[in-house]
Formats: C-alpha cells, sequence, structure tokens
C-alpha cells in the first residue's frame, strides 16, 4: 500500500541522494578544516582582538564571534548554493539532473539541506574558537527562542540561495565574478562583525534586503540580550524572517520554472560543444 | 492524465521537428532541424547516423526534453516532449558520450544509486540493479573507488551504466561508446542488444558515428545531414538502396614511366585513393557494375600502361549507402554549424 504519493516519494529520495553528495563529501575531503573553518575564522578573531586592543566591552567580542560564525554559512549559500548549478552545467552534468523526473525543487532542496548539514560542522569551529580561546560568554536564553531564531535564519539564508542558483541559469557565466561581488558588501552590510544599528538608516535598509542581517541581529539579541545593541525587537525579527523564507521559496520555484524554460528555449541547459 | 497505450503509439515520434538557434541577437540563425517526420516503434534500436552538425544531438535532447522545439511535434512514449515533459522524464534514460557524470567524491557505487534516486527507485531495487550493471562494465574492483580517481575510460563505463539504473522504457544512446576502446565499446554494445531482447517493448535511440556500430546494432537507420532525414530504413535495404555491383580496389604500379591516370576505364568511374611510396603503388577504387568483367578492367589497365599488384574485392557496405546519399563520407566533411 503506497502512504504518500509517487511524486512525493520520488522529491524525497532525490532530495536525500543530493544531501548525501554534501554530507560525505564533507567527511571525505577534509581539506575543508583548512578552507572553511580556520581562514574563514581568521577575520572574526581579527576583529575580537581589535577590540580587545582597543578596551571596548566584552560584549563586542562575542558580537564578532556570533557573526564569524554565520560568515560561514554565507559562504555556503553563496558558493555552494549559488553557484552550484553553474558548476554543474561545467561539468555537463546539468543535464542530467534536469532530465530526471524528480522536481528541481527537490534538488536544490537536497542542496541545502546537505550544505546546510555540512556547514553546521564547519561553523562549530567557529564556536569553539570562540568559547575556548577567546572565551565569550552569553546570557542565559531560551533554546526555542534560540531555535526558532536559527532555524529561520538559516532557512531564509537557504531559500535566497535556492533563489540565487536558479538566477544562475540566466547568468551562467558570470556566476564566479557575481559571488565574488556579493561577498564583501554583504558582510559589511550584515554587520557580521559590529553592531548593526551603528549603519543607521542604511543598516535599516540593509535589513530589509537581506535576511542574514536579520539573522545577526536576532541571534545576537536571544543570546546577548541588550548587550547586542538590536536594531529591531526579536519578535519583529522572526516574522520578518519567515516571511524572506516564504517568499524566498516561492521566489526560488518560480524563477527556476521560469529560467527552464527560457533555458530550454535557448538552448542553455547544455554547454554549447556538447 | 490519460496513459498512451504502448501497443498503439510509437516509442518516439517526431512531425515536421523544426530547431533553429540563434548564438545572439542579430547573429544569422542556424537551422539544426529542418522540420523532420521520425517513427519510431517499441522494442526497435534505431539508429540517427549523420555528420557532426546533422542535428542528431538536436533531436536527442529536444526528445529528452532539455531543449523546446522551434515548431513541430515531439513525442516520446505518447507523451508530448514539452505538454507533458514530467510524464516522458519518467520513462526515458540518457547516456552522451564523453559526459561527465555524477561527483568526483563519492564512489561508483554511491554514484549509481545518488541516480537511481534521481529516478526514485526503491533501494531494494537499486542495489542489486547496480551490482548487476556495475559487472556488465567490467568496474567490479572500482566499485568503492571514488570517481575521481577513475581513469577516462573507466569513467566512461560508469556513465554507460547509469543510463540504465533506472530501467527505463526508452533509452537514448547519444554516441555511448565515443573514445572507448574496442573491446569495452563490444562488451556495451552487446549489453545493449540483450538489454532490448531481455524485456519487450524496450527501445534505443542511438547516434553514433561508426558505422559498424549502426550496421551491427540498429533495427533501423536514419541517415541525417543538414537537419534533414535523408533515408530511413533497415541497414539491409539501405545498403541495398546503392546500385548493383562489387567494389573493387586495386594497388597498382607505373608499368610504362608517365602513364596518365586513367579517370576512366572500359567506362568505369575510377577514384584515385592513397600512394604508397613505401611500394611505389597507388590504390584505386571503383564499382564494377553488374555483368562488367573484372578481367577486362585488369588487361585495359596493362594496356593503360600499369601493372596491377593487388585486387580486392568486397560487398557493398554501409558506408557506400551513405556516401550515395550524403553526398560525402561521414568523415570526409563535417555540415556547416
Amino acid at each position: 500500500m503506497r502512504l504518500l504519493p509517487r511524486d512525493l516519494v520520488l522529491d524525497l529520495r532525490a532530495m536525500n541522494a543530493r544531501a548525501y553528495v554534501r554530507i560525505v563529501g564533507s567527511f571525505r575531503q577534509l581539506d575543508w578544516v583548512i578552507s572553511d573553518a580556520v581562514l574563514p575564522n581568521l577575520g572574526m578573531c581579527a576583529f575580537v582582538l581589535l577590540y580587545r586592543a582597543l578596551g571596548a566591552p566584552k560584549s563586542y567580542e562575542a558580537l564578532a564571534v556570533i557573526g564569524g560564525i554565520l560568515t560561514t554559512y554565507w559562504i555556503n549559500v553563496l558558493w555552494g548554493m549559488g553557484a552550484q548549478l553553474y558548476w554543474e552545467k561545467q561539468a555537463g552534468q546539468l543535464q542530467l539532473l534536469f532530465a530526471a523526473p524528480c522536481s528541481r525543487m527537490a534538488i536544490l532542496s537536497g542542496m541545502a539541506l546537505g550544505g546546510f548539514a555540512s556547514t553546521l560542522l564547519r561553523s562549530l569551529v567557529g564556536v569553539a574558537i570562540g568559547i575556548w580561546v577567546f572565551h565569550v560568554r552569553v546570557e542565559t536564553f531560551s533554546p526555542w527562542l534560540f531555535t526558532a531564531v536559527f532555524v529561520l535564519t538559516m532557512s531564509s539564508l537557504y531559500a535566497l540561495g535556492m533563489t540565487f542558483a536558479s538566477l544562475f541559469l540566466l547568468y551562467g557565466r558570470e556566476a564566479w565574478h557575481t559571488c565574488t561581488a556579493l561577498t564583501e558588501p554583504v558582510y559589511f552590510l550584515s554587520g557580521l562583525y559590529f553592531p548593526i544599528r551603528t549603519l543607521g538608516a542604511l543598516g535599516a535598509v540593509a535589513a530589509g534586503l537581506l535576511p542574514l542581517t536579520l539573522g545577526v541581529d536576532a541571534l545576537r539579541q536571544v543570546l546577548l540580550g541588550p548587550a547586542a545593541h538590536g536594531l529591531l525587537p526579536v519578535r519583529t525579527e522572526l516574522l520578518a524572517l519567515l516571511a524572506f523564507t516564504v517568499v524566498l521559496l516561492f521566489a526560488a520555484r518560480a524563477s527556476m520554472r521560469w529560467l527552464e524554460s527560457l533555458a530550454k528555449r535557448e538552448g542553455r541547459l547544455t554547454l554549447r560543444w556538447q | 492524465m490519460s496513459v498512451p497505450s504502448s501497443a498503439t503509439v510509437p516509442a518516439v515520434e517526431a512531425r515536421t521537428l523544426r530547431r533553429v538557434f540563434r548564438a545572439s541577437r542579430g547573429s544569422p540563425e542556424v537551422v539544426a532541424l529542418v522540420g523532420i517526420d521520425l517513427r519510431i516503434e517499441h522494442g526497435e534500436v534505431f539508429g540517427l547516423l549523420g555528420p557532426n552538425g546533422a542535428g542528431k544531438t538536436t533531436a536527442i535532447k529536444i526528445f529528452n526534453t532539455l531543449l523546446f522545439p522551434t515548431s513541430g511535434e515531439a513525442r516520446v512514449a505518447g507523451f508530448d516532449v514539452v505538454r507533458e515533459a514530467q510524464e516522458v522524464r519518467r520513462r526515458i534514460g540518457l547516456v552522451s558520450g564523453g559526459e561527465n557524470s555524477g561527483y568526483g567524491i563519492l564512489t561508483v557505487r554511491e554514484c549509481l544509486w545518488m541516480f537511481s534516486q534521481f529516478y526514485g527507485i526503491p533501494g531494494h531495487e537499486a542495489r542489486p540493479r547496480i551490482e548487476r550493471l556495475i559487472e556488465v562494465v567490467q568496474l567490479g574492483p572500482q566499485a568503492g573507488t571514488r570517481i575521481n580517481r577513475l581513469s577516462t575510460g573507466q569513467r566512461q563505463r560508469m556513465n554507460f551504466a547509469r543510463g540504465f539504473v533506472s530501467d527505463p522504457e526508452i533509452l537514448f544512446l547519444d554516441e555511448p561508446t565515443l573514445g572507448m576502446d574496442v573491446t569495452a565499446a563490444r562488451i556495451l554494445r552487446e549489453f545493449v542488444l540483450e538489454w532490448v531482447r531481455e524485456r519487450a517493448g524496450r527501445t534505443v535511440l542511438l547516434t553514433t558515428h561508426y558505422m559498424a556500430e549502426a550496421d551491427q546494432m540498429c533495427d533501423r537507420l536514419a541517415i541525417v545531414d543538414r537537419g534533414r532525414v535523408l533515408a530511413c530504413d533497415t541497414p539491409a535495404a539501405l545498403r541495398r538502396s546503392v546500385e548493383g555491383g562489387q567494389h573493387v580496389e586495386l594497388e597498382v604500379r607505373e608499368r610504362v614511366p608517365g602513364a596518365p591516370p586513367a579517370n576512366e576505364v572500359l567506362g568505369v568511374a575510377v577514384a584515385w585513393g592513397a600512394p604508397h611510396p613505401e611500394r611505389g603503388t597507388l590504390t584505386l577504387k571503383l564499382r564494377l557494375p553488374d555483368g562488367a568483367v573484372l578481367g577486362g578492367l585488369l588487361r585495359a589497365l596493362e594496356e593503360g600502361g600499369w601493372s596491377v599488384q593487388g585486387v580486392s574485392t568486397r560487398e557493398t557496405s554501409l558506408e557506400d549507402a551513405f556516401i550515395r546519399i550524403v553526398g560525402r563520407g561521414l568523415e570526409d566533411a563535417e555540415a556547416p554549424s
């Protein structure tokens, strides 16, 4: 007896298989310890040491650590999600994914789940550095609120990554440059290493455009309380993150459909030489 | 949605299928398919034979829902490739020669499992099928090896196996043995034929550059060039379509210095082939019409100042049929792209 619709079973299997690649890759390519865990945390360490040298309040060091931890996710969303279909195309594999009966959203969701799981491991390196190297302390916090903020931050970030992935079908050749162009400005506008409130009106605009800004700010408020110099109330940020998640998931689905159709009209799904 | 009955609908059908490419705005149009008609029945191994740029891969991409036709209609298993793409995808498999599939970090076994999951194959069905395919493509010792550690040939064989993990109703093989070593190609050709015979209704659409492969594998063949189907029949019928007669290849040496190369001997057109400087001879090829006597031809050459060193004859090949239909050999020239 079939308990679930056939298409749902197909998509769940596809999602699981695509996530498996990411997760298994984390354990087989241990060079990530250097490239994805140590190097990105150097920026975080630099800010912590700077705040320490300037005699800034201890909470500023915690701000930088939380921002540094979330940096690993942003890198994964941008390079591991956004540019993934571009890499698939370059490898000549995109056509195999598009000729398969599973949905594109299942493939993207698998990439997101696998990417999140493998990045979770990487981000724990940042947590370890914060706790054991810099002795960062957090306030007593609600685990439920923390979980809600973290889950919504991740879901909105990876939904953004799924939207980027489909957009790269349109701007495939420029994927590398687009990722590079988005890296530093987003670091800055998300206030990863400083309280976003210091950006003033610009910060508010950035918060309205980037789920990362809201996620960083909300997590800091949950973990550090008033010392986080929060931008908006956590409840408001939670609702905004939820809205981001829903809108971006629909946007990813719609843009993927539209761009797939466009790519099939223009013959862009496969490499020219094939 | 009504499911077409395989007894009444063809496996693959194209009606006035046309595809036009335009590289960029303002650039000239390239017509890849002029408006082809094809009908492939269930259970057939059907070949598309043609030079590069003939439109074979474009047709395959349209049948695999990877490309929209500019006009006309394409149906696979009775489903329209544009409007019912999802139904088409459930029933098809695709192998392209020289493709890269899978992720280097995965082992051969894991990669095949991953693709089986993209087709929703339950694990208990996928696992034995994967093991059998690994055995067929002779990758048993490498089953647990990461793909990025495989040789090119091993990777090609894994790609080939990938096309079968979903046990598709209709399999598209686009130059599947391209660059493969002779033994591997032979094993895989035999497997495809066995796979088709194993269960009624399985269909294969094969594109190939290799005449012998097409001749050996295909029940029917379409010869395509510049986006047009020029002929479609069984390999035997295509061979018969070439006028009768015997193909003769002669190795000759100049007996009388300065003997003029004959373009015609006893009314038979002669094609002069490659010289063999090491032996001081030349090859000439001609087709002897029915009723013509080889002896008379040899005497005429001797009288023309040429000494015949060797004679070989052969029956009409698929290549002869191809040259007659297309006007040039498969390797001679590529169609303009």
